[in-house]
């Protein structure tokens, strides 16, 4: 293995690490029927929609080439057909590849 | 130790109709080729998904390579953008600590902490006694662990064949995966106003301090909700 890559895979790992460490950590000392973990439970959806929005809006890697058009209306017909299947999450996370696979390529 | 019953259980849960499997298989297919077009070799893709275990932080990570950042800089772009992974801790662990549990199983399986095993957790926990919830826990770690990696070697090994429209159909695949997921959770005040907030602050966030936004979003967005669903308990 190529020295610079493992160093690199060893510092991402530590670096995702450590906040899932801290997190255990601080667990320690609150209850789950406590102020404080229903403010942190807000907080890890806010921060995991927040994520979500901007993975699609300003995407990072190839992403990028797909127009942004092309990206919303994947989005929400893939949200429409999550409804239609009765929040199944497998056909719309299916149809979504799909979908921009062929808008991609043909429009 | 592990209780094998609930391990299992947790190790199948993933299995379902409903699976995340596919998603995240799919999603580690793009990485796994992503990371033999960067010049990793087998064994490097797969140590990295096995000790990141993190979509984002390996994206960042492969990013930050092809333009040459130090070590440092890799830490600190991995950390930020790896930081939500801290109060997604905070808020599963206190369902799942028990006094009758040793603290290793909790330091060791934090490492399983990423959106899809935490959703999972998240919507199945009451299901499981309390006192097992961690055997449970590391059950659906090693699960999503293993799919993860299976992931991996399949697009590592099919990446030649991988066409550009494939590689972002496969793209979009995971966060439109996430945001059903985030949808399908949104049952209470509270949790459905964080997702909408966090999905309205984030983009626009973004547009003053790309490495803060998330961040932002879910701190102002997360305190927002939090505050409203007290307001209407009260």
């Amino acid at each position: 293995m190529s020295a610079n890559i493992v160093y690199a895979i060893l510092v991402t790992s530590l670096a995702t690490f450590l906040s899932r460490f801290l997190g255990v950590i601080t667990s320690q000392g609150i209850k789950e029927s406590s102020k404080l973990f229903k403010w942190f439970n807000c907080l890890a959806y806010a921060t995991l929609a927040a994520l979500i929005a901007r993975t699609i809006i300003f995407p990072a890697g190839i992403l990028i080439d797909a127009s942004y058009s092309s990206r919303l209306i994947v989005v929400l017909l893939s949200l429409f057909v999550f409804f239609i299947s009765k929040k199944n999450f497998v056909y719309p996370t299916i149809f979504s590849a799909i979908c921009m696979a062929i808008i991609n390529n043909y429009v | 130790m592990i209780n094998k019953s609930f391990f299992f259980k947790g190790y199948k849960s993933i299995f379902t109709h409903d699976s995340p499997a596919i998603a995240l298989t799919c999603c580690f297919i793009a990485i796994g080729a992503l990371f033999k077009n960067l010049g990793f070799n087998i064994q490097e893709s797969i140590f990295s998904t096995v000790l990141t275990y993190a979509l984002p932080g390996s994206l960042v990570m492969a990013e930050s390579m092809l333009i040459g950042a130090s070590l440092l800089n890799i830490f600190l772009a991995v950390w930020f953008v790896n930081a939500r992974l801290y109060p997604m801790a905070v808020s599963l662990f206190p369902l799942m600590m028990h006094k009758s549990q040793p603290k290793w199983k909790y330091y060791f399986s934090c490492h399983f902490i990423a959106v899809s095993a935490w959703l999972i957790m998240k919507s199945n926990y009451k299901k499981i006694p309390k006192e097992h919830r961690i055997d449970y826990w590391i059950g659906i770690g090693s699960a999503t662990v293993t799919v993860s990696v299976i992931g991996t070697v399949v697009g590592f090994s099919f990446s030649d064949y991988l066409n550009k429209d494939m590689m972002m159909g496969l793209a979009i695949l995971n966060p439109v995966y996430f945001l059903c997921m985030m949808v399908g959770a949104s049952k209470t005040i509270p949790v459905t106003l964080s997702v909408l907030l966090g999905i309205i602050l984030g983009p626009i966030i973004y547009l003053f301090s790309p490495e803060w936004s998330i961040l932002m979003a879910g701190v102002i967005g997360g305190t927002i909700a939090y505050l409203v669903g007290e307001h209407s308990v009260s």
